[in-house]
């Protein structure tokens, strides 16, 4: 291992706003994105749940 | 062999499907999540230093992979999207819509980690270089597959424009590909190729495949679960959604 103290880890020989800045916009969107795509998924299916609970109520109040 | 044809295309139906990919999802997860622990310790903490540029060259680690899967999701976009312009197949049009936003994400890296690596190394974020300005595009191709895709209503017909475009389009990664060598470039020329061995250290080689393989599996589980709710907005009127979903 290269590096002698964490702040030398962090400093990434000068280049730090550079690596961290690449290594954080990936780590920040990579993140991101799942989380926009399993709430599409529940966003639809909140929806279909609400569509069907809208269809059983009108078949009560035919019935009743 | 006609059975195994039959069971084949049975996962060509948005039903079947549907269930399948959110089996295959925590398995992609798990892949991506040990590669990318793996990648990562490799890339901060066995890959020495750079002899001529220091720590600033570990943005490779996550430089390559996005731009191999920028190139690589827009393949297999417009092979979905082709497949399903050619056998009107209902997944492979979602397949192609769900992968778009995963590929312009990837594009979007590759130029940002590149114009991070740009300004130390070469003194500019930015330059017209064959290497970067089609990159650029097809970066723009996505944007302009996903704005085409959402202007038109009928998703089949969204389909057609959409495929029509991607396959155009792909005559662009060639040239992102082979760009450093048709070219006089200020990019670097590719550190892996084919014919000989890698021109760089074994444990930077493995550190970038092993981040690699990361993007690769992130990629796949992301697009399955966009997939599954393309499925679900485009079958919606279907029985089988309104039994799928308790």
């Amino acid at each position: 291992m290269q590096w002698n103290s964490v702040g030398e880890f962090f400093a990434m020989g000068g280049y730090a706003l550079y690596v961290w800045g690449s290594f954080g916009a990936c780590a920040l969107l990579m993140i991101a994105e799942p989380f926009l795509a399993r709430r599409r998924l529940s966003d639809v299916r909140k929806s279909l749940a609400r569509e069907r609970l809208a269809d059983e109520l009108e078949l009560q109040q035919k019935n009743s | 062999m006609r059975q195994s044809i039959i069971q084949w295309f049975r996962f060509a139906s948005p039903q079947s499907f549907y269930p399948l990919a959110g089996r295959m999802i925590p398995w992609f997860w798990a892949a991506a999540i040990i590669f990318g622990i793996g990648g990562l310790w490799i890339s901060f903490f066995v890959a020495p230093t750079d002899a001529q540029q220091g720590e600033g060259y570990r943005i490779i680690f996550v430089h390559v992979p996005a731009s191999w899967m920028s190139m690589f999701i827009y393949l297999v976009m417009a092979f979905w999207a082709g497949l399903g312009l050619a056998l009107n197949t209902r997944v492979s049009g979602m397949m192609a819509q769900a992968l778009a936003p995963t590929g312009a994400l990837m594009a979007a890296l590759s130029l940002w980690t590149g114009a991070l690596w740009g300004k130390p190394m070469w003194g500019a974020w930015w330059v017209w270089d064959a290497r970067l300005t089609s990159e650029l595009i097809l970066f723009f191709l996505y944007l302009g597959f996903m704005a085409l895709q959402a202007a038109i209503d009928d998703p089949r017909r969204a389909d057609k424009a959409g495929a029509i475009l991607a396959l155009v389009g792909v005559v662009n990664i060639p040239i992102i590909y082979f760009s450093v060598k048709w070219w006089n470039t200020l990019h670097q020329g590719s550190t892996i190729n084919l014919n000989k061995a890698p021109s760089m250290a074994q444990t930077m080689l493995w550190g970038m495949l092993l981040m690699a393989l990361a993007f690769w599996m992130y990629s796949i589980a992301v697009a399955l679960m966009r997939v599954r709710a393309i499925i679900l907005e485009r079958e919606r009127h279907t029985e089988w959604v309104k039994h799928a979903v308790e």
